[in-house]
């Protein structure tokens, strides 16, 4: 089985974010970013179906900045058999949509137009929109299995769980498919010192937007559905309230809490 | 902050940003509570080794041909260094397992190395160096512990060991117990090395001793009771051992060295942090004088700490000879970590002194740093001879 990971270059949560001032999208200069960690259980997800397999490959894709050919390496240091990084000017500031326009053309072009099997996280950890596994999936007219927290690959099928909050839905699809994958599916495994050796050797296309045929039209800042009109940092957090205790502390703590209507 | 590192590799930078990354999910969410259980029930995290191991980092000095990583030591001791920022007593371990190995990737034969090396370097495998008696610390050539030859003349085929060593990490959680023991009676040149396995019958284990830190490297007696050990297991010649001895340790120091430089920048973050927001009189501690230079003297120790070690650790990877320089790098790393962590409990106060933080915890850890592998006193030894010959 051949599986197509898309993953996403996102800032590093630990670090300050900002937006830039002039277009207000995100400030990747000078921020250290990383491999979405949502993706990398994606990334171990088709490992691991391609090792028990015993045969296959797992291609990761990318969309994004030159510095998102980091997230590319990162998986194939996991074990990941080749990369696609597409990178193109004319894509910065594309909305979902336009996104998963981009990956969906370079998922056929990947694979031939045939793609077998296409895996993504549930949701990027930077914009967490969470809706990217379904457009690409309308455009690639596959069905779309999203938010397994276990998955099998049957002959033809692949079969996953989906947890709700009230029950459990066990879901089957005729392959080719896309499945999106929780955080709940598996324990991503660290890159070993083979892994990052290995890696170097490993070959990562690298297209741009004329390679796919999508013209710039249809992509970036100015074609996309929504834009952001203006940005607000969060203020810090202001110091609570402080009530000295003058024989009603517990009155005055439940009125505050039924003020709040927490009680 | 992460120390600004110049790595000589892009592989080596690699390897630190992976370091980097089990050391921040894996080490530091578990070191806390994994010390202070240890203090009490005795507690050795095998699992946090399993997971070095498979990531490689268990064996990253030795040579490839051994199933090593072949990396050279400025790189191997900024990984060890960067461990020991997240979890001292686990930088200990990884630099003893290292100590275990180097006689057989050094003085063995290729015969041994084959047999030997692919397990104890797969990273499943841990190893104890079995130096130090109760009599025979810092006199190593005092030892007692008897390798008894079987066989009718000629080559033996076997040995029998019997005798105490002491101190001995890893014991009871090892795999292989790299032995020193005596063959003659010519005090340092009766002594010879032997790798144990584990299962030898007649090896048995003291208690754990109940240490001041370092809590989770366990370390007890190991007694030998005609512990038969195989001939094939013997490195290098009979009277070689001190030799072989001494050079594990020359490297072995510069494990210790890195590992203290990691737990120092350790205390110097801690410190620097809480500095800048404790306030008192109206400002941040950090604005007085009185106590910024304090700290900046500990980014002085830690950064000098860092480059001795590493001037050392360079003119081994040239293959020349560096054995002053790794007990100066040991004396100076190790004494810097123990002023570095003691000055940290200062600037923290009272809340210093406290388990709250882990300031005297680095305070008790920084301690063993002047004692094993060669005492401070010990290094100065090495070092005076060496300029004054
Ligand atoms: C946590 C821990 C882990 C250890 N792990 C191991 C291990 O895995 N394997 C192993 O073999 N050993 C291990 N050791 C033992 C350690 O290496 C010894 O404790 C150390 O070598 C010192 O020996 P000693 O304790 O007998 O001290 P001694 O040799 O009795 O020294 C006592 C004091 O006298 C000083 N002194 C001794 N001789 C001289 C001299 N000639 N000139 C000036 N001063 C001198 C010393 O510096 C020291 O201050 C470990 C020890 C500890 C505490």
């Amino acid at each position: 089985m051949n599986i197509v990971v898309c993953v996403k270059y996102v800032p590093d949560a630990q670090s300050d974010r900002s937006f830039r001032d002039s277009d207000r999208t995100v400030d990747r200069d000078g921020v250290d970013g990383l491999l979405s960690e949502l993706d990398e259980y994606a990334v171990e997800e088709a490992l691991k179906i391609v090792e028990a397999a015993g045969e296959g490959e797992v291609t990761v894709l990318t969309v994004g900045p030159e510095a998102a050919a980091n997230a590319i390496k990162k998986a194939l240091q996991m074990g990941a058999d080749r990369g696609v990084h597409v990178e193109d000017e004319a894509i910065h500031g594309s909305d979902a949509a336009a996104t998963s326009l981009v990956l969906a053309e370079a998922v056929r072009k990947a694979t031939g137009g045939t793609p077998e099997l296409v895996m993504t996280g549930m949701s990027s950890t930077d914009g967490v929109m969470g809706v990217v596994p379904a457009m690409l999936a309308e455009r690639l007219g596959l069905p779309q299995v999203t938010y397994a927290s276990e998955l099998t690959v049957g002959e033809g099928t692949v079969t996953i769980r989906r947890d709700g909050d009230t029950a459990s839905e066990t879901i089957e699809a005729s392959l080719p498919a896309l499945v999106s994958v929780t955080d709940q599916i598996n324990e991503p495994r660290y890159p070993s010192f083979k892994g990052i050796m290995a890696a170097k050797k490993k070959p990562v296309e690298q297209w741009g937007l004329a390679d796919l045929g999508i013209d710039t039209s249809q992509v970036g800042l100015d074609a996309a559905w929504t834009s952001v009109v203006s940005v607000t940092k969060r203020p810090p957090r202001a110091q609570g309230q402080i009530v000295a205790d003058e024989g009603d502390g517990g009155s005055r703590l439940a009125e505050f809490l039924a003020g709040q209507k927490f009680i | 902050m992460a120390a600004t590192r110049l790595m000589p590799t892009e592989e080596g930078q690699d390897l630190i940003d992976l370091t980097r990354e089990i050391c921040d999910k894996e080490l530091r969410p578990r070191v806390d509570e994994a010390e202070r259980a240890a203090a009490r029930d005795e507690s050795f995290p095998t699992e946090v080794f399993r997971t070095l191991g498979k990531a490689g980092l268990l064996s990253l000095p030795q040579p490839e041909e051994f199933g090593g990583y072949g990396q050279p030591y400025e790189v191997y001791l900024q990984v060890v260094e960067e461990i020991a920022s997240a979890w001292m007593s686990v930088a200990v371990g990884v630099s003893v397992h290292s100590l275990t190995a180097h006689p057989v990737t050094t003085f063995g034969t290729p015969e041994q190395q084959q047999a030997l090396l692919p397990e104890m370097l797969s990273g499943d495998q841990l190893g104890a160096y079995c130096l130090s008696e109760p009599l025979a610390g810092s006199d190593i050539g005092s030892m007692t512990t008897r390798a008894v030859a079987e066989g009718s003349g000629g080559e033996p085929t076997a040995y029998r060991l019997r005798g105490r060593k002491a101190w001995i990490s890893h014991a009871g959680h090892a795999d292989y117990y790299t032995t020193f023991a005596r063959t003659s009676d010519e005090e340092g040149r009766g002594l010879s090395c032997f790798v144990v396995p584990a299962d030898a019958p007649g090896i048995t284990f003291g208690t754990p001793e109940r240490k001041m830190g370092l809590h989770c490297d366990t370390v007890r007696e190991v007694m030998y009771d005609d512990v038969p050990v195989d001939a094939s297991r013997r490195i290098g010649a009979e009277g070689q051992g001190m030799a072989i001895a001494l050079a594990a340790l020359d490297a072995g120091r510069l494990g210790i060295a890195a590992a203290a430089t990691g737990l120092a920048q350790s205390a110097l973050d801690l410190a620097a942090g809480y500095a800048q927001e404790r306030q008192q009189f109206g400002r941040p501690i950090a604005a007085n004088q009185g106590l910024a230079f304090l700290i900046a003297d500990m980014e002085a120790a830690v950064t000098s700490a860092r480059a001795t070690y590493l001037h050392a650790a360079r003119l081994k990877d040239a293959g020349r000879a560096y054995s002053k320089e790794a007990a100066v790098a040991k004396l100076t790393a190790t004494d810097a970590a123990m002023r570095v962590t003691t000055d940290a409990v200062q600037v923290l106060g009272g809340a210093g002194y406290t388990e709250d933080f882990p300031a005297e915890r680095y305070m008790r850890e920084a301690k063993v740093t002047q004692i094993f592998e060669g005492t401070n006193q010990i290094q100065r030894l090495v070092i005076s001879r060496h300029v004054l010959r």
